[in-house]
């Protein structure tokens, strides 16, 4: 039997297993809106925004193991997109988009809503389609589900022309795929692991650094055997939270620019350091050449060889799937008879706890007069047993959120590190709610992020998403203002959020309840009446102090010994 | 240091440009791009020089290789290989200059494909310090036009880029 293109892509949405399609109608889609209609498998979630609708996908994509869809008209559709794909992107995050485009023969006149939508994301995608036989559409999308997955994730673009959705052919779904210029890494060099097994176990001072690769491939328990097995201290990147438990006592916390004392000064002065699913981001290890300073060896274990050897040399590169990698380092630990040297452990435990003393922790002052940040993400860690789902959007508030929110399960983490996307955390929520419809989900945000897709809350509205939200309000793009009062003189230069609208009224304007809690003692409670509000969308407006800042700090530049740990000090 | 960068990769729309986002994207240099599809139809086969340090070349061979449509890269210069670029070159050729031309090309075993009464066009092949040989030994007041066409490359002997 024969079916129009629009009819193909949506059956191989549902061949794919696909629950929800995020997205936007519009003109070049119409063919692809109308298949949808006219079946009940795949659920579309229709967002106000299409920067949104990716966001949704990639929240749901990042708090499971599928991949997160979405589908937007041609032109503006695409380009409100872009920041979705490009965020998924920084974060490795397995995505399928599909787009509409102009008809064929209209492509290059300058057609109404047309954009050059394979060209303007080509640098922020895996991989991009533009489909010009409707014969092609099957194995396309196919193919775009099987990158999108496979090898490092990452978002793909599928393009389809009008007329290409409303011709018609007939419906093969691939078995399988072939792709013979793409060939994902599996099992890592079993000589380069050995010999990373040795360095480990001669190791005076190891370190091991572990990254978002951990969540993505799933490799939580594979980690968590190896930090116990080996007794070495284990820190996660900003990405990386929750792949190893943060309650665990060789946890030393979140490292780089915000990270804890003890996590950087082992990152700077360990002589062993593994890396794994981490990229040795600018916000990690700070100044390159700070770090190289100290001499160490260096196991790096990724997926992608790029990510190796990209910023620091690497003394034992290992590509492959992180998860076969660490069960086959695993077997050959077990299998020595050599084990890490208990007296050097203990000096370097003692070293380590030394430096936990010296940072003094994660701290701050607390006060019975105005609301702090911290207090908040605490109340909230306290309140929720550290189980919630929390997503976030980018500033001050993310940083306390990843401080003071102690992770201990992979993919409960939501937010944007690589590209740092503000608007990111309410429909990045609305994903993870739709695919954990009884779970928590605390969207912490800030009055300058939530307002960059505060229309969301209209979704939320439509689709009954009883997300927490946890504004942070301190009338400041609070990490913008805290640049200015170190290195800017303080000159607080547009950095100060005015004319605020009344979030309560805001919110109840959406059919949502909204809360405005100005003093400490009022959090506890709040935060209880709106967790006990189980079908309701509570938005808390939190007005906090404005002048806190985030500690300690590893300013933009320096090494991280350099860091700066609070204002007291 | 100058490296030449061979690849094989699919022979479709846009894959080219994939390749120059990349280099313009990542601020990698590129002094000469050539490319053209193989005996077999479905793969092109490009030939990219480009200079940098260890380090970035070597960045630049993993990012290709990253890029789905690329099917195979080989650094060219990292052992025997040859080297050729194609120049058309248009002078003046008047008076007593037309037969220093002639010899000149001759020496450098160009072709004169096309004369006119004050021009000769000649082709010359060679690697790319040849070429840059020939136009200093013309003298570049002569010189009316020229075009180039960058450096294909080859593995010698066993060195083979293939599927």
């Amino acid at each position: 039997m024969e079916m129009t293109g629009a009819e193909i892509t949506i059956r191989c949405l549902q061949e794919e297993g696909v629950e929800y399609l995020f997205g936007y109608p519009g003109g070049a889609v119409l063919h692809i809106y109308d298949a949808l209609f006219q079946q009940e498998k795949v659920k579309h979630i229709l967002v106000r925004h299409e920067q949104a609708a990716v966001h949704a996908a990639d929240g749901y994509a990042r708090c499971s193991d599928k991949v997160g869809v979405a589908l937007v008209t041609s032109g503006p559709g695409l380009t409100n997109a872009v920041t979705g794909i490009a965020t998924a992107y920084m974060d490795s995050i397995p995505m399928v988009v599909i787009s509409g485009q102009v008809p064929t023969y209209a492509i290059g006149e300058d057609a109404f809503q047309e954009v050059d939508s394979v060209g303007i994301t080509r640098p922020c995608v895996k991989h991009n389609f533009l489909i010009k036989d409707v014969k092609d559409i099957a194995s396309t999308i196919k193919k775009a589900f099987y990158l999108a997955k496979s090898g490092r994730p990452g978002p793909v673009l599928v393009d389809i022309p009008k007329d290409i959705s409303a011709q018609k052919t007939s419906f093969v779904y691939p078995a399988s795929v072939n792709i013979r210029s793409y060939q994902p890494p599996g099992r890592g060099d079993g000589q380069l692991i050995r010999q990373a097994a040795q360095l480990l176990l001669e190791a005076k001072r190891p370190m091991i650094y572990a990254g978002g690769g951990v969540v993505l491939s799933d490799s939580s328990a594979q980690l968590t055997d190896l930090v116990r097995l080996l007794g070495f201290p284990c820190t996660n990147t900003l990405m990386g939270l929750g792949g190893y438990p943060a309650n665990d006592k060789q946890f030393v916390g979140m490292l780089g620019m915000h990270g804890t004392y003890e996590a950087n000064m082992a990152m700077q002065h360990c002589d062993v350091l593994v890396a794994i699913g981490a990229r040795f981001d600018d916000r990690v290890i700070g100044n390159v050449e700070h770090f190289a300073q100290i001499p160490r060896k260096i196991i790096h274990i990724d997926i992608d060889p790029s990510s190796i050897a990209k910023r620091v040399k690497v003394d034992v590169p290992i590509v492959g799937d992180l998860k076969l990698v660490l069960d086959e380092l695993l077997t050959v630990l077990h299998a020595s008879r050599q084990k890490p040297d208990v007296a050097d452990m203990a000096t370097w435990w003692k070293q380590i706890e030394e430096w936990r003393v010296i940072g003094g922790g994660l701290r701050y002052k607390n006060s019975s007069e105005i609301i702090k940040p911290q207090f908040v993400i605490e109340t909230l860690h306290k309140l929720t047993g550290g189980d919630a789902f929390v997503t976030s959007d980018v500033g001050q508030h993310q940083m306390w959120a990843a401080q003071y929110y102690k992770f201990n399960h992979p993919r409960r983490w939501i937010n944007s590190g690589g590209l740092g996307t503000m608007g990111f955390g309410l429909p990045a929520a609305m994903g993870v709610q739709l695919k954990h419809p009884d779970a928590t989900v605390a969207c912490v945000t800030g009055e300058g992020s939530i307002q960059m897709n505060i229309q969301e809350l209209s979704t939320c509205r439509q689709y009954h998403l009883p997300i927490k939200v946890l504004s942070l309000n301190n009338r400041y793009l609070g990490m913008v203002r805290q640049w200015q009062e170190f290195f800017h003189g303080n000159r607080f230069s547009e950095s100060y959020m005015d004319a605020l609208p009344d979030f309560v009224k805001l919110a109840e304007a959406y059919g949502h309840i909204g809360m405005r809690i100005d003093h400490p003692s009022d959090v506890e409670p709040a935060m209880k009446e709106a967790f006990a509000r189980k079908k309701d969308l509570v938005f808390m407006d939190f007005r906090t102090d404005p002048s806190e800042n985030v500690f300690p700090m590893v300013p933009g530049g320096k090494g991280l010994s350099e860091v700066v740990l609070s204002e007291d000090l | 240091m100058r490296h030449i960068i061979s690849l094989l990769m699919e022979n479709e729309a846009g894959a080219l440009s994939r390749v120059a986002g990349l280099f313009s994207a990542r601020g990698y240099n590129i002094e000469s791009l050539t490319v053209a599809p193989t005996e077999e139809a479905t793969l092109s086969r490009m030939t990219i020089v480009t200079s940098g340090s260890d380090a970035v070349i070597e960045q630049i061979t993993k990012q290709l290789n990253k890029l789905i449509d690329v099917v195979s890269v080989m650094d060219l210069s990292e052992g025997d290989h040859i080297e050729r670029e194609l120049m058309l070159v248009k002078v003046r050729a008047e008076g007593e200059s037309r037969e220093e031309m002639k010899r000149l090309a001759d020496i450098f075993r160009g072709r004169i494909l096309d004369v006119s009464d004050h021009t000769y066009t000649i082709e010359l092949t060679g690697s790319r310090v040849k070429l840059d040989s020939f136009i200093e030994a013309i003298g570049r007041d002569l010189i009316l036009e020229t075009v180039r066409t960058g450096a294909s490359g080859i593995g010698r002997g066993n060195r083979i880029l293939s599927l």
